[in-house]
């Protein structure tokens, strides 16, 4: 909302040298957040000159000036040259004198110009801000003026005015008016409110047929309750918008259209109600409001024609619909420059409704904006006699008789305030003085109750629904400030949950493995999803968005490695080359077969029954957390010294079961397969029999495809089935002090032989005196036949109760070697 | 056998000398062991007058041993301190031959780091935590009734648009991604035995497009707070001590009337940041009120016996302030030097 300061003053006090900043702090106070300051950015000397005499000069580009002979009220007159020919010899036109500015800024100064110096400039009205029109000069008879030469132009066409923006919270449609600023400004400083709503009660007009007919109420409430009509006829349609209308109406962002159009705007800016002006003499009949039938179309004042909905509410004649109720009126009874005769409506429509309505068409307007919020019902009928009196008055029509009010809007009831509730709620002390002047100040009625007080709230304040909003009022009148600090003591707490540490923990922990978190958007394309979501190839099923921003990723995320491509692409095409990346997230899975979501949703105002809050909570597909990690370039970059060393599959892996420790969860690797993984580097990761995730490097070709390098390893593991299934009490085993044993033994067995499987027969085979085993060597080559390999194994032996022999150790070594033999087909290396 | 050294003073003076000269000559370990072998060893003249002993009349035996077991236990004890001596050089000699370039040596770790967004909303649960608070988790693909209807926005809030909201296909399963973390407020009222002292940090969606003062995916923390007899009072205590756990114990706390539809009264917080770059001032911060009756209604509270307050604020936005960031695109894009600039601080 846009507030032009002159316009307030009319109807609260303010400072004469008040400053925007001023006025913005005031309303801030009140809860009107400061959003902008508007102004016509004008200086300098800018007076009211007169066309003595003026001779047209062609130009050798095509073009004819004019030079002009101009009194500004010196001794002197000022030569001037003037591109536009709109003008006459006694025309009394602006003249921006050297010296001044116009907005832009464009400084105006004495120069030579087609063989002349042009001591001034000669304004349009777009060039002093006043709106879009440049067909030419202003003239000022064409506003009504004749004023004297050399007069002080600014003030004259009340471009000495400003206006401060504002933002009106939902709740607050009285404030989309003047008057309803004014209110609050009195509210914030104490000023004295005249309020414009207060003026005589105008003479009600009848005999205009008005008929309310809706058959089809939104959510219980019909359409129009307020609609009052007004006519005025032989309005003098040359007559111009007076410039301090002209000049309000822009600093407040309307344009000026004609003097009827720019009176019903002008009124809707001052009193919040929007008003409209029909064409009598285009319509047929009297008014009927209703719901549109379906296939009716209007063409609406834009020259837009709308296929209407059954939901629309319509103003309609003897001819069909002519306006879309509370949103924008129709092109066929608009009013055109000759119109003379009009018929003012001030409606009153139902929040929703309209809201639906200019929803449905993409057509928010000023009117619908001040629907939605919520218009005052009582200030209909002195709204239509403002429209009446100004074009009366500046359009020289005459107000009849002919009109109508229909008036079925409810009376507010009253809200019982109990003595103590708003110290209750606002935790401060408040006076019975206080409250009571608040809640008058806003313009409640307060009596006396019994146990405390019985507020009944304006009209226009249908925002006032309850105790609880009359507290805000007060704490909001006397000020917020007002409200003390005092830290509640919560009952003791039990910390983070065990799911929430530990993915605290697995974040940290990846952090300091020296990898880098990021956080990419949940927004995928479905080829990403089906082929990164499942091991597999084929549809999978995944959640798509309605409204995606970008279509092509309607898509939320079954899998975080899609995200992580995305973004080391991005950091290598910065030229980082090594990275090492990680994201903790959540992924959405919906099972196959299955859907989602509620047909009907209960009322929120409500606890809805069990069952339906089970079906609520039901309704929504398993959004586990996953970690992925993805790695690529150098580990370890090349150094004095040092070789590089390139991340691959060991990464992930690692990385893999750096978590699993971590957390205290089991993992084991296997030979795996994914579509989007190296036939011959994937590593299935599980716990127990349950695959909890992948480790390996990308297909080569799909990197290529990515525009990735060759080589780059990837994991992904379900944290939340890592967290699940890890140890939830750690029970230690003791430790044993007596000396170990070490033994290396060395295997030859064939290729195929998986190194970790074997490892694990080891372990089996040795016997509980194994304490560890890792496997150290892996030679193929001279000395070891065709299609075999020899892998060295180091073993520590230990015992928990004495000092293990070397004979102990090797009887178990033996064992191991024995059940390898038989399992594998180990042969031992001597 | 052959001929014995006659055993006179002079001559074991002479091999004794022979043997400290070549102990004090050695300039090395192995010059050392050489001169032990050459003058103590099995063949050295000391240990040959030794064997000549037992040839030499009995009667000078005795005199002639004095002399000979002091000259060894004197060339004996000569090696010992030369032995240390030696050992001190050779190894503060091969200290200065491994000296290394220490601005230059091979790096084996790389330097991960946390993102500063999670960091931050871990540092304002942290601040709750030690007040006994709790963390609540929600999901963030949501039924509309708890991301809307529940917290008394009905089906006509404009906020309910598609213009404004990322709806599930299709649009009248009534799924969202979660608008606010609010919806974890009614999961933990309908979950958790009253009183409820919670805070939900997390992702949210709306329907922006990315510039530098909008992400379409964000991050907030919110809390609630219901017990009996919760007042405003509480709501500005609770937020001035963690506006100076965040921003040191000069920040304030200021309140201004707004309208949100799941607290009455509402405000707007602002918080001063008495260190902020170019001077102290009021940013702004986040929304908050006391819950709306409605919305304890919906959680099955009785509005009656419980109030309390809830608030939330941006951790983007917090981040931005508080860190003097300008561009919201460097926290969404991934860029490693970004986070890198963090490590695990925030």
């Amino acid at each position: 909302m846009r507030v032009p300061i002159s316009w307030l003053r009319e109807f609260v006090d303010i400072p004469l040298d008040v400053t925007h900043e001023q006025i913005h702090a005031a309303l801030v106070k009140v809860g009107f957040e400061e959003e902008d300051v508007h102004g016509f950015e004008l200086s300098g000397p800018i007076v009211v000159g007169q066309v003595l005499e003026f001779t047209p000069e062609p130009q050798s580009n095509g073009k004819t000036i004019n030079w002009c002979q101009v009194d500004v009220g010196d001794t002197e007159p000022r030569g001037i040259v003037c591109g536009a020919h709109n003008f006459s010899v006694g025309d009394k036109v602006v003249v921006s004198l050297p010296g001044a500015v116009l907005p832009g800024p464009f400084p105006i100064a004495a120069r030579k110009t087609y063989g002349h110096v042009s001591d001034g400039m000669m304004a349009s009205a777009r060039e002093l801000g006043m709106g879009e029109e440049h067909d030419g000069i202003l003239l000022l008879s064409s506003l009504g003026l004749d004023p004297v030469v050399g007069t002080e132009a600014v003030p004259l066409l009340g471009l000495d005015d400003f206006a401060v923006e504002i933002n009106v919270t939902p709740d607050r449609g009285y404030a989309f008016s003047i008057r309803g600023i004014a209110r609050e400004y009195s509210h914030s400083t104490g000023a004295t409110f005249r309020d414009p709503a207060l003026a005589p009660t105008p003479v009600a007009g009848t005999g205009f047929a008005v008929t309310v007919d809706d058959v089809a109420p939104i959510r219980g409430r019909v359409g129009a309750t307020v609609f009052v009509t007004r006519v005025v006829r032989g309005i003098d349609a040359s007559r111009p918008t007076p410039p301090w209308m002209i000049a309000r109406l822009g600093l407040a962002g309307i344009r000026s259209i004609s003097l009827t159009v720019d009176i019903t705007n002008y009124v809707m800016l001052e009193l919040g109600q929007p008003t409209h002006a029909y064409d009598l003499d285009k319509l047929s009949g009297g008014i009927v409001v209703r719901r549109a039938i379906a296939g009716e179309t209007l063409t609406t004042l834009d020259d837009r024609s709308r296929n209407l909905s059954t939901e629309d509410l319509l103003i309609t004649d003897g001819s069909g619909p002519i306006g879309l109720a509370g949103v924008m009126g129709g092109a066929s009874t608009e009013i055109d420059p000759a119109s003379t005769n009009v018929l003012v409506e001030a409606a009153n429509f139902d929040p929703t409704s309209i809201a639906r309505t200019a929803r449905r068409h993409k057509l928010p307007s000023e009117a619908s904006r001040r629907f939605e919020r919520g218009v005052d019902p009582a200030v209909a009928e002195v709204a239509a006699a403002r429209v009446v009196e100004l074009l009366v008055e500046l359009g020289a029509g005459t107000a009849e008789s002919l009109g109508s009010v229909f008036d079925d809007s409810t009376a507010r009831t009253p809200i019982a305030l109990p003595d103590g509730y708003i110290a209750g709620l606002i935790g401060a002390q408040f006076s019975a003085d206080e409250i009571t002047g608040a809640l008058t100040d806003i313009g409640c009625l307060v009596d006396a109750a019994a146990d405390g007080l019985s507020v009944t709230p304006p009209s226009w304040r249908p925002d006032l629904t309850d105790r609880a909003t009359l507290a805000e009022e007060v704490a909001r009148i006397v000020g917020y400030d007002r409200i003390p600090s005092v830290l509640p003591v919560a009952p003791p707490g039990r910390g983070l949950t065990r799911e929430q540490r530990l993915r605290r923990s697995a974040s940290a922990s990846l952090a300091s493995a020296g990898l880098t978190e990021v956080l990419a958007y949940p927004f995928l394309n479905q080829a990403s999803n089906d082929l990164f979501g499942s091991p597999i190839a084929g549809t999978i099923p995944a959640v798509k968005l309605a409204n995606a921003i970008d279509s092509e990723a309607a898509w939320l995320r079954t899998s975080l490695l899609p995200g992580l491509v995305t973004v080391a692409r991005r950091n290598l095409s910065r030229g980082l080359t090594d990275l090492a990346i990680f994201e903790v997230g959540t992924v959405f899975l919906p099972e196959s077969g299955r859907s989602y979501g509620s047909d009907a949703l209960p009322a929120g105002n409500a606890y809805p029954l069990p069952e339906v809050l089970d079906e609520l909570r039901g309704s929504i597909p398993a959004q586990p957390w996953h970690v992925a990690a993805l790695f690529v370039g150098d580990a370890v970059a090349k150094q004095p010294g040092q070789p590089s060393i390139q991340r691959g599959l060991s990464d992930a892996i690692s990385t893999a079961q750096h978590l699993a420790a971590v957390l205290a969860s089991p993992l084991t690797v296997v030979t795996g397969t994914h579509q989007a993984m190296h036939p011959g580097r994937t590593a299935e990761l599980r716990s127990g029999d349950r695959v909890v995730g992948y480790a390996g490097e990308l297909l080569p070709s799909l990197a290529a495809e990515l525009d990735l390098p060759r080589v780059v390893a990837v994991l992904e593991l379900d944290l939340d089935a890592l967290i699940e299934l890890g140890a939830e009490q750690i029970a230690p085993t003791p430790i044993v002090s007596y000396p170990a044993a070490t033994q290396d033994l060395t295997l030859v067995v064939p290729e195929a032989v998986r190194a970790g499987e074997l490892l694990a027969v080891l372990v089996e085979g040795a016997g509980e005196l194994l304490e560890n085993v890792a496997l150290v060597d892996d030679y193929r080559g001279a000395g070891i036949p065709d299609g075999s390999k020899s892998l060295t194994f180091a073993l520590r032996f230990r015992a928990t109760d004495r000092t293990l022999t070397a004979a102990e150790a090797t009887e178990a070594k033996t064992a191991a070697v024995a059940l390898a033999t038989t399992m594998m087909g180990a042969v031992l290396r001597e | 056998m052959p001929e014995s050294t006659p055993i006179t003073a002079s001559a074991v003076a002479e091999v004794v000398d022979a043997a400290l000269a070549a102990v004090a000559a050695a300039t090395s370990m192995s010059e050392l062991r050489a001169a032990r072998a050459e003058h103590a060893g099995d063949s050295s003249p000391l240990a040959r007058l030794n064997g000549s002993l037992k040839s030499i009349d009995p009667a000078d035996r005795a005199a002639a041993g004095k002399l000979v077991g002091q000259a060894r236990a004197r060339v004996g004890q000569a090696f010992a301190p030369r032995e240390a001596e030696l050992a001190v050089a050779e190894e503060s000699q091969r200290l200065a031959d491994e000296a290394m370039d220490v601005t230059a040596v091979a790096s084996r770790w790389n330097a991960g780091a946390r993102h500063p967004l999670s960091l931050l909303m871990e540092r304002m649960s942290d601040v709750f935590i030690a007040m006994g608070w709790e963390i609540g988790d929600g999901p963030e693909l949501e039924n509309e009734w708890f991301n809307f209807d529940a917290l008394n926005m009905d089906e006509d809030h404009p906020a309910r648009s598609e213009q404004d909201t990322f709806f599930v296909d299709p649009i009248d399963s009534h799924l969202v991604l979660r608008t606010q973390t609010s919806p974890v407020q009614i999961r933990s009222l309908l979950a958790r035995e009253l009183p409820v002292y919670v805070v939900s940090p997390g992702k949210v969606f709306r329907k922006d497009e990315l510039d530098a003062t909008h992400t379409p995916v964000f991050h907030q923390i919110e809390g609630i707070a219901i017990d009996k007899g919760l007042t405003m009072a509480n709501l500005r205590g609770t937020l001035e001590h963690l506006a100076r756990a965040m921003f040191g114990e000069d920040a304030q706390i200021r309140l201004r009337p707004n309208y949100f539809p799941f607290t009455e009264p509402s405000a707007e917080m602002d918080v001063w940041q008495p260190n902020a770059k170019g001077g102290a001032r009021w940013v702004e911060w986040g929304g908050c009120g006391m819950v709306n009756s409605n919305v304890l209604r919906a959680a099955g509270v009785d509005p009656d016996v419980y109030q309390g307050f809830a608030f939330g604020m941006g951790i983007e936005r917090t981040l931005q302030f508080r860190n003097d960031m300008n561009d919201m695109r460097d926290m969404v894009e991934g860029d490693i030097r970004f986070s890198q600039q963090f490590g695990m601080v925030v």
